[in-house]
Parts: structure tokens; C-alpha cells; sequence
């Protein structure tokens, strides 16, 4: 579904913060990218939708290699690439519910949403939403008056009100208590599973990653040093992706 | 007796940086007044005789004459109609020059032409503008909006620039992510951001157009400067009055009704949240009862 080929970024020029990423994700479900702090988990997501330009390599997602499009191209196949950010990115001034139906921008013609005239089917799934995410009542709420893990959940349904065929996560979890951190993944896990959609995850927990992923990918300076289910995650493979063992046990 | 400085000689003795710089500022400006004073000959004597002539010219303001009030009414509608007009115009050209200008949103083709409209139109007061569009388009009120038109758009499409580059990147990118076509992205991730301090702007600019339009006539370009002018060269010190009284009222009553609209907008206006004032409303309380 989604494949990565020799996928390389450098922000400066020979000094690469990717090094030839080559993953094939096409199982449901979540698959976790751990890894030290910059070592290129987040630019590797950006990658994928292209609010990071990659310097060389292909991105291949439903028959396209995304890497080369542009305008309009581009536009169409970010429609199908929900994104969930660390930092929520709702827009703060706008209620839950334009935030919601702002997922559905790349559907609607720009003079309706000018006008916030949007088809009652969207309108009508984004209660539907709401409800799933466990935040019935709130759709004329600010986005500003809301706590860090409401305000994810209507990242994820603004993510999830795109309808995408893949779901990014650029460290969901990380601006979040250890609870509700939990309460997102399995929030993430609901959709990957009941929208039969894969799930591309970055996160710095491993415990987390263990719980919750399908499959684990262990990145170090730009390259991927590991891939496999959790079971397979072994602590001397975690001393691989993050260097040293003091701060194992 | 030991030195105690020697014991701490590690660390710097003067925690605060001081320049030299800032100082030698302060001394030059203070030269420059003294010369400055002594250059227009500025004396106490000058400035006595100045006090002389200023007390039998306001004796001579009141009471203030309001027998000829046509000319009154129609001075100050005419005024009210030229900052309407202006306001009104300034501001729906300056949101497409102020977006161009924007450097964060546009590329450097679009930035460059846009901020040269900006600080032409910011370049002259607007006194100099409107004996242009005097010269240009014949006396009367017409110059005298088009004036205050270009003064608006330097100011307001200025302010708006620097509002859209000062917005959350952030929110943007997120609505770039769901596929959102340029104009989308607009509507949903920039002027939600920026809405608020646009009727900052806005208000203050249909204010300050009221004051320029009182003015603008002195120069031939219509409103109730005109009539002042001619009341002061004909020494009529008490229609003088009487019109300098109207225009203060008029500002005032501008003053209070740009109060009124900046309540209810800023801090917790979104776009649509203007077609439901009620709604806002009730969402500040909420905001306040956290």
C-alpha cells in the first residue's frame, strides 16, 4: 500500500538526516517508528505527505510515487493521508466542529467552504465522530478551550474525517500524561482496526510501542536498524536504536 | 584589610552590562534642544507675547455660534461620507495587498510589488495626498475620499501583513494536510487567526479616516474642513467654535460606536461567530468562567 525507496533528506546539504529509508507498510494495523530523538522519525512522517520535501528517493501510496507530484496531484492524494500531530495543530480560534469538517476541505469546492457550506453527509459524520472520540456535546466549544487529550482526539477526527486509506502520527502522545497517552493509542488502534487502515506511528515510548504496535520500526542516525513485531524487540536491539544501556531497568 | 573583591575575582564585578553608547545619545539630544531652541529664537519673551495673543483669541471663541447650522450639517455629513467611503474602500483593497505582502504565505514575486503599494501609500501624509488628487480630479469630496483611500490601504495593509506573518504556522500546515486547496486553507487555517486583529485594525482606521476627513478640506477636497477654514480666514472666532465643538462630537461618537464593535469582535470573534454575536458572547463568559 505504502512503500518507501531509498528515501533520503538532507535540510543541509551533506548532512543527511535520512539515509536511503526503504519500508514497505501494507498490513493493518499500527506500526510504531521508535527512536532516539533526532534521528529523523518525524521528517521521515513529514516525508510521506510532503510538508518535508524529500531530497532523492520514491514514495509509492495507491499506484503514484508522491515524491514527484505537485498542485493538484499532490492535493488529491493528501485527501487520503490523515495526519496527527504532537502538538494537535487545531486551528484555535475555530470550534471542534469547523475543526472537524476542516478534514474535509480537499473535497469541498474553496467558494463553499468560504461560505462554511459543507454537505450534510460530512456534517452528519462528524457528530458520528465526535461520538467515537468521546466528545458528544462538544462541537460549539473552542478548540483553545479544551485540554491537551481533547484536543488530540479531534486531531485524530479531523484526521479520520478525510476517510484516509493511511493514517500518519507524529508523535501523538508525547504533550501527554502517561493516562491519557494511553487512551490515545488505544483511540489510534480502534481506527487502524475497525477502518481496516495501516497506521504509521512515531513515538520516543518504548513500552507504549511494545502495547499497542503491530510492528515495530527501530530508526538510528536516518536509518532503519530494526523491523519486526514487538516480541522480537530485544533489549540488546534497543540498545542498537537508542546507544548505551544505562537507562535500560 | 583584605581586598574583597580579591575573593570573588572569578566572577565579573558588574553584573549588568553598560554601553557608553546610550549615554552619549542622551547628551547629544539634550545639545541638540538647546540648539534647536536657540535656532527658531525661542525666548520667554516670545513665548510671553504668544500667551498675550492666545488668551484674547480664545476670548474671542465663545460663546459659540451655531446660528449658521446648514452649513454646519452639511460640512460634517459631508466629512462622515468621505471616512465611510474611504474605510470602506481602503479596506477591501488593502486584504488582497496586505495577503500578497504576506512572506510567509506568498512567494517573493508576489511580496515585492505588494509592499511597494504599501509604503507608496504610506509614504505621504495624507494632507500631501489629497492636494494631489486635488490637482488630479478637481476639488470636492471625491478627492478627498480617494485620499483617505490610499491612506487606508498603506495602514491597514501594512497592520495585516505583519498579522499574517506573525500567525502559527502549525494550524496552517495541518489544513495544507488534509488536501485543502490554497483558498481553503485560508479561510480555514490564516484568517482565523488573524480575524480579530483585522477589526482591531478596521476600527481604528474608520476612526482615524473621521479625524483626516475633517481635515482634507482645508486643502479643497471636500467636508467641513473647508467651511473652518474659511470661518478662520474671515475671523469668525465663534462659528470657528461652534465647528470645532460638532467635530469633537463627531469624533466621539466614532470613538464610542469603534468601542462597541471591538467588544464584541476581539478576543473571541472567529469568522463565523459574526453571524452569531449571541453565540460569542456566550463563549466569552465561558472563556471567563474558566
Amino acid at each position: 500500500m505504502l512503500t518507501l525507496k531509498n528515501l533520503s533528506k538532507s535540510y543541509v546539504a551533506g548532512t543527511p538526516v535520512l539515509q536511503d529509508v526503504s519500508l514497505e507498510i501494507s498490513a493493518r494495523g499500527i506500526t510504531a517508528i521508535i527512536g532516539a530523538s533526532g534521528t529523523g522519525k518525524s521528517t521521515l512522517i513529514r516525508c510521506i505527505n510532503r510538508l518535508v520535501e524529500p531530497s532523492s528517493g520514491q514514495i509509492l501510496f495507491e499506484g503514484a510515487d508522491l515524491a514527484r507530484l505537485s498542485g493538484r496531484a499532490l492535493r488529491h492524494a493528501r485527501r487520503h493521508i490523515g495526519m496527527v500531530f504532537q502538538e494537535y495543530n487545531l486551528v484555535e480560534r475555530l470550534t471542534v466542529m469547523e475543526n472537524l469538517l476542516s478534514g474535509r476541505l480537499g473535497y469541498v469546492p474553496a467558494w463553499r467552504a468560504w461560505r462554511r457550506k459543507f454537505p450534510p453527509e460530512d456534517i452528519h459524520r462528524a457528530f458520528e465522530l465526535l461520538d467515537v472520540v468521546g466528545l458528544a456535546g462538544f462541537a460549539n466549544q473552542r478548540a483553545d478551550a479544551l485540554s491537551g487529550g481533547q484536543r488530540q482526539r479531534v486531531g485524530i477526527a479531523r484526521a479520520v474525517m478525510q476517510e484516509p486509506t493511511l493514517l500518519l502520527a507524529d508523535e501523538p502522545t508525547s504533550s501527554l500524561d502517561p493516562k491519557t497517552s494511553v487512551e490515545i493509542m488505544e483511540l489510534l488502534a480502534n481506527i487502524a482496526h475497525s477502518r481496516k487502515i495501516p497506521v504509521l506511528v512515531n513515538m520516543h515510548d518504548v513500552e507504549l510501542a511494545r502495547r499497542f504496535a503491530d510492528r515495530i520500526v527501530g530508526m538510528a542516525e536516518g536509518r532503519v536498524v530494526f523491523d519486526g513485531p514487538p516480541a522480537q524487540l530485544t533489549d540488546e536491539m534497543l540498545t542498537t536504536i537508542y546507544g548505551g544501556q544505562g537507562w535500560l531497568h | 584589610m583584605t581586598d574583597p573583591t580579591a575573593t570573588v575575582a572569578a566572577l565579573p564585578a558588574d553584573p549588568f552590562r553598560r554601553s557608553l553608547w546610550p549615554r552619549l545619545a542622551a547628551v547629544a539630544l539634550a545639545v541638540y534642544v538647546v540648539y534647536a531652541c536657540a535656532q527658531l529664537e525661542v525666548s520667554w519673551e516670545r513665548v510671553q507675547t504668544g500667551l498675550d495673543n492666545a488668551a484674547k483669541f480664545f476670548s474671542r471663541l465663545f460663546p459659540p455660534n451655531f446660528h449658521r447650522r446648514d452649513l454646519l450639517v452639511k460640512g460634517l455629513s459631508e466629512s462622515l461620507e468621505i471616512a465611510v467611503l474611504a474605510s470602506t474602500l481602503g479596506i477591501l483593497l488593502a486584504l488582497p495587498i496586505g495577503l500578497c505582502a504576506a512572506r510567509n504565505l506568498m512567494p517573493l514575486w508576489v511580496t515585492w510589488p505588494a509592499r511597494l503599494v504599501i509604503v507608496l501609500s504610506r509614504s505621504f501624509h495624507p494632507v500631501i495626498v489629497a492636494i494631489l488628487f486635488v490637482k488630479a480630479v478637481g476639488f470636492g469630496a471625491l478627492a478627498g475620499a480617494l485620499a483617505l483611500t490610499v491612506a487606508s490601504i498603506g495602514f491597514i495593509g501594512k497592520l495585516f501583513t505583519e498579522a499574517i506573518e506573525e500567525i502559527s504556522l502549525k494550524q496552517v500546515e495541518a489544513i495544507r494536510a488534509t488536501g485543502a486547496p490554497f483558498a481553503s486553507v485560508l479561510a480555514f487555517g490564516v484568517l482565523p487567526q488573524v480575524f480579530s486583529r483585522f477589526i482591531g485594525f478596521a476600527t481604528y482606521q474608520l476612526d482615524s479616516n473621521l479625524r483626516n476627513s475633517t481635515m482634507v478640506g482645508i486643502v479643497g477636497a471636500g467636508g467641513i474642513g473647508g467651511t473652518l477654514f474659511a470661518a478662520f480666514q474671515r475671523f469668525d472666532y465663534d462659528f470657528v467654535c461652534a465647528i470645532l465643538i460638532s467635530i469633537i462630537t463627531l469624533i466621539m461618537i466614532g470613538e464610542v460606536l469603534a468601542t462597541a464593535v471591538r467588544a464584541i469582535f476581539i478576543e473571541n470573534a472567529t469568522l463565523p461567530d459574526l453571524l452569531r454575536p449571541g453565540a460569542a458572547m456566550r463563549r466569552v463568559r465561558h472563556a471567563e468562567d474558566d
